[in-house]
């Protein structure tokens, strides 16, 4: 819960207060919208950092992060260690997946060992829907959910937000919401936390957002989240301002969800013709790793024009630098963040 | 611990199937001898029970552990145990020895496991289980896949009469879920099973109870599709009964938010229109059981992630209070109250207990049903404090306990 006197009239940041009173960064359910557009305009700064030949600075030397994955990551665990090593904080990686968790031990076990060592902040992924949540209530730093299970993934959310306003804005639109835009949001959404992520948090920067996959591979009761639900491609594509793809998840799946990837391609995937039904100019987004020729042909995903997949990456690092950035001004005792209770 | 002499407990509001009435109960030779308004005679030991309610022991029909100091808190004084243990209940000789483990005080009515090693595939020797104290037949956790096993289980126990208690999930269906398909799944992104898992299973076991003619009692019927089934079947004339927990009169999904794994259940919690729907049908008597699941789980179960934590709740200490709330709400009266506690579960058991009329087992207890407290998971008397109604107030509480006529230190 946010007290009270962090709440700004409208949309804009606090004046005076801290404004994100949070300790971690666990869902974007979690946050307000200014405290969304507060880590967009922070993370707006180290994309120009990132694009200097030198781009170290020692805003958190001395800090330790721990990168404790227990889910296999390539692209999500390079860009927090990248994040951390350039605000010189020094940097460790766990890859859980191959280590004691194998031997038996707890996950809160793995948490009051992590704690034990003082790090300084934590970045966990874990397959199971809460578990960052729970290692968070047991550790005494702030701790970035990089994944957990079929939750949230609240990091992707915010560079797919980061790399949409920045791509708005080299086409001259200067909002610094989404307010009438469409969005649709194709692919393996049962299974996908950046799809709930990115519904919760497009929702809350005023987007419409739509969803589309075959029913078996759609949560149900998700119409209740205030979305549009389609199951036919070209109805949810109809006049859409961004196509974001989703790859199937078939390492979560229990069972067979579909009968082939071809067939999914036939009815899901984005091709050229099919992106032509969306709105003139659509932007495309997809969070990695594509499966090109299934939910997404090539030539779609290399449309220099359109597609800011390569983006994306891009902005991930900007926003875990300002995530770790934000989350450790209180240890670091930067003025006006070491008064108050986090929330 | 034999009673050594005929003792009366006087001055109470005497629960009957019938009714409520002031008056007394006198035990003679751990039996009940009579109820009456004065039944009182020299020479017994009394008890005074200061207008609080004379009521029978709980039978609580379907728990995983033997967990005496909270079956007594709660005024439960026999329990069925299911053959989920380890070992499983399959063996004559382990039934025999759990038939055994709660006397003098609390007693254990085994229930023999459907199929060995509960793999749902081979039959179990339940005749010989019957022998040595099976009351029972269950499925265990989880239900029979395979029909044509079923059916020959429902004959066999049909011959014995046996009744066999089943859990109705759709195993296809359920897969690896740990909540209902909903809204609430879909925001935690909780593995999911829709909740007709439920009344898939019912409706092959009432179509197999019916082809065989055996007894069929579903421990948890938890959604308004299952209860609708049921009733039908009732009305049909079939023998098929049904029980729940509080757990899904008092809570729906709702309740798994934080991850709460206390919540953690099985069958999941349902929506709250299925909640309603339980509730209606311990009013319109669709539901004739209610009993605790007891089934305490310490912090290497509980404290996990959600879907990784082992299902279940410490009950025994709540069930009482928690069915109380279901007679301040008007769903039922006291009488009916104790025939969901304890008349219809001992009379699927076959066992001489469960109601206060002469020749009843004297088990006993005394209830103050206003009594406020608060529940509390880190100060239960079970084995374990997991119990989804932490930190809430209840009314109704047990002062006096009696099994066989001898009073338990409570």
């Amino acid at each position: 819960m946010t007290s009270t006197h962090n709440i700004p009239a409208s949309g804009r940041f606090p004046a005076g207060g801290r404004a994100f009173p949070h300790r971690d960064l666990i869902a974007i359910g979690d946050l307000e919208r200014h405290e969304i557009l507060y880590l967009l305009a922070e993370a707006e700064q180290y994309v120009a950092f990132n694009r200097q030949a030198s781009k170290h600075s020692d805003r958190l030397a001395g800090l330790t992060i721990i990168n404790a994955f227990f889910e296999n990551s390539t692209r999500t665990l390079l860009s927090f260690e990248i994040a951390g090593k350039r605000l010189g904080a020094d940097v460790v990686n766990m890859h859980a997946a191959q280590s004691s968790v194998k031997k038996g031990e707890t996950l809160i076990d793995t948490a009051v060992t992590l704690n034990a060592m003082r790090a300084d902040a934590i970045v966990i992924r874990h397959g199971s829907s809460g578990a960052v949540g729970l290692i968070a209530s047991k550790v005494d730093c702030p701790v970035l959910n990089a994944g957990d299970g079929q939750h949230e993934h609240p990091t992707q959310a915010l560079l797919d937000a980061l790399a949409l306003r920045m791509k708005l804005r080299e086409r001259g639109h200067d909002a610094e919401d989404f307010t009438g835009l469409t969005v649709t949001i194709c692919g393996d959404i049962l299974h996908s936390r950046v799809a709930r992520s990115n519904i919760l948090s497009l929702q809350a920067l005023g987007a419409t957002v739509r969803v589309c996959a075959p029913p078996a591979l759609m949560p149900s009761g998700i119409a209740r989240m205030e979305i549009e639900v389609h199951h036919r491609f070209d109805d949810a594509l109809a006049g859409a301002d961004v196509v974001m793809m989703l790859r199937l998840q078939n390492e979560r799946m229990d069972g067979q969800f579909i009968p082939s990837p071809r067939e999914f391609r036939h009815l899901y995937g984005l091709t050229t013709e099919r992106l032509a039904l969306a709105a003139p100019d659509a932007i495309v987004m997809h969070p990695g790793p594509m499966n090109r020729g299934v939910e997404i042909d090539s030539d779609v995903a290399d449309l220099e024009s359109r597609s800011i997949i390569t983006s994306q990456v891009e902005m991930g690092v900007a926003i875990r630098m300002a995530s770790l950035d934000v989350l450790t001004r209180k240890t670091r005792q930067i003025s006006g963040w070491g008064e108050g209770e986090w929330v | 611990m034999k009673q050594l002499r005929p003792f009366t407990i006087k001055n109470g509001l005497v629960v009957t199937p019938s009714g409520i009435a002031e008056g007394a109960v006198r035990c003679e030779d751990g039996a009940i001898s009579a109820v009456g308004q004065s039944a009182w005679y020299d020479g017994d030991e009394v008890v005074d029970a200061r207008g609080k309610l004379i009521a029978p022991g709980l039978v609580d029909l379907g728990v995983f552990a033997i967990d005496k100091p909270a079956f007594h808190f709660g005024g439960i004084t026999r329990a069925a145990l299911m053959p989920d243990q380890s070992p499983p209940l399959d063996h004559p000789a382990r039934v025999r020895f759990a038939a055994q483990s709660g006397k003098p005080d609390f007693w254990v009515h085994p229930i023999a496991a459907a199929t060995a090693g509960l793999d749902g595939t081979h039959l179990a020797e339940v005749a010989l289980m019957q022998d040595a104290g099976a009351r029972a037949i269950a499925t265990g956790r989880k239900w029979i896949g395979d029909s044509g096993v079923m059916l020959r289980l429902l004959q066999y126990a049909a011959m014995l009469d046996l009744v066999v208690v089943t859990h109705a999930e759709d195993a296809g269906l359920a897969g690896n879920a740990a909540a209902t398909a909903g809204e609430m799944a879909t925001r935690l992104g909780l593995p999911s099973a829709p909740k007709e898992a439920e009344a898939l299973a019912i409706a092959r076991d009432i179509a197999l109870a019916e082809a065989s003619g055996a007894r069929l009692h579903l421990r948890q019927v938890t959604t308004r599709g299952g209860l609708e089934l049921v009733r039908s079947a009732k009305a049909r004339g079939l023998s098929v009964t049904a029980g729940v927990t509080p757990a899904h009169f008092m809570l729906s999904d709702l309740a798994l938010g934080d991850y709460r794994t206390f919540a953690r259940l099985s069958p999941p919690l349902r929506s709250e229109e299925d909640r309603q729907a339980v509730i209606e049908a311990v009013g319109d008597g669709t539901i004739d059981v209610i009993s605790s699941g007891h089934d305490p789980r310490g912090p290497e179960d509980k404290r996990l992630p959600f879907a990784d934590a082992a299902p279940g709740m410490a009950g025994a200490e709540t069930l009482l209070a928690m069915t109380l709330t279901l007679v301040r709400d008007e769903v039922i009266d006291l009488a009916r109250a104790f025939d969901l506690l304890s008349r219809n579960p001992a009379r699927l058991l076959g066992v001489n207990a469960g109601e206060i009329a002469p020749g009843k087992e004297a088990d006993l207890a005394i209830i103050d049903p206003e009594a406020p407290w608060i529940v509390d998971s880190a100060k239960m008397t079970a084995q374990a404090g997991n119990t989804p109604f932490d930190r809430q107030p209840v009314q109704g509480r047990v002062t006096k306990l009696f099994k066989g006529g001898t009073q338990i230190d409570l």
